[in-house]
């Protein structure tokens, strides 16, 4: 069971309060672009054992979009953070490389 | 004319604690920026409470008409009387009409149930994944959360009350998950 505090509301909400909105920080292919770059955007996604960052909605609290960082494999949350962003914020980036050195994520490291 | 009659046509429940229809109540939705002047003079017009007394994050606060809940970072619950939600709402406009916000009487789209008595924070904890412990939920706090399968907001108007806002569509199944949670034989003992 999952517990992510929400970075709007500030409460500490159960992952039954919450709605997964799958991977975060996607680039977007729209109109014009290749049909690789548009399929990648469509469907590849990272499923990683270990770090992971994702896209969550308090959808039974306040209702927003927001960030998570998480590893998949032990359920340690490394931060969460509005959706308003491209990158994850550099707390959390520090956070990662501390609890696991050599990690990578997409463009992420 | 249609007479308004509330959700649950005030229907009552004694066991753990005491689960009640509230009646009717004035609700009103307002979403815009909270911090805007405009908007907070709407909140001051619908409920007397001043700037600095609205609430923040997570907070309810009465005022000399009505109340005032924040539910998310844009979004307010003032409520009212029922009888006076038209003219509220009417004196909320003329406040809020050159900024981009939205007020909406919800009244009778939703239900407000009362949980009271000594085990209320028991009754309530059985079915909402929140720590409702006494140091860490008081009186003045609101939270929107999850009650079994439907979303609620609750707030304590007092050390043993609970107040809790579904939609009214599904008041009935609200009244129901709160006669088992507080059914007589059902004691935690938790509190």
């Amino acid at each position: 069971m999952l517990i992510l505090r929400c970075p709007y509301c500030g409460v500490d909400a159960d992952e039954t309060e919450l709605a997964p909105g799958g991977e975060a920080h996607l680039k977007r292919f729209g109109p014009g672009s290749g049909d690789d770059d548009f399929h990648d955007y469509l469907f590849t996604r990272e499923n990683p054992r270990g770090v992971h960052f994702e896209r969550w909605r308090h959808a039974h609290g306040c209702g927003k979009w927001f960030h998570a960082a998480r590893a998949t494999d032990t359920l340690q949350v490394f931060g969460t953070y509005p959706a308003q962003t491209s990158e994850p914020p550099k707390e959390v980036l520090a956070l990662i490389r501390a609890a696991r050195p050599g990690w990578s994520w997409r463009e992420f490291a | 004319m249609s007479e308004p009659i509330s959700a649950l046509k005030m229907a009552g429940f004694d066991g753990l604690a005491r689960v009640e229809d509230c009646g009717l109540q004035g609700m009103i939705t307002l979403r815009g920026d909270l911090s805007a002047r405009a908007v907070k003079s709407a909140v001051t017009a619908a409920t007397g409470l001043t700037g600095p007394k609205q609430p923040g994050p997570l907070q309810i606060v009465s005022g000399k008409s009505g109340s005032a809940a924040w539910m998310s970072p844009d979004e307010m619950l003032l409520l009212c009387p029922y009888g006076e939600t038209g003219s509220v709402l009417a004196a909320m406009q003329e406040k809020l009409a050159k900024v981009h916000a939205l007020a909406v009487d919800v009244s009778d789209a939703r239900v407000q149930l009362q949980v009271a008595g000594p085990s209320a924070r028991e009754v309530m904890a059985k079915l909402c994944p929140l720590d409702l412990s006494p140091e860490n939920f008081q009186p003045g706090t609101i939270r929107r959360t999850r009650m079994a399968q439907i979303p609620a907001a609750l707030w304590m108007v007092d050390e043993a009350t609970f107040r809790v806002i579904c939609f009214r569509s599904v008041a009935d199944y609200a009244f129901n998950l709160l006669k088992t949670a507080a059914h007589p034989e059902s004691g935690v003992g938790y509190f």
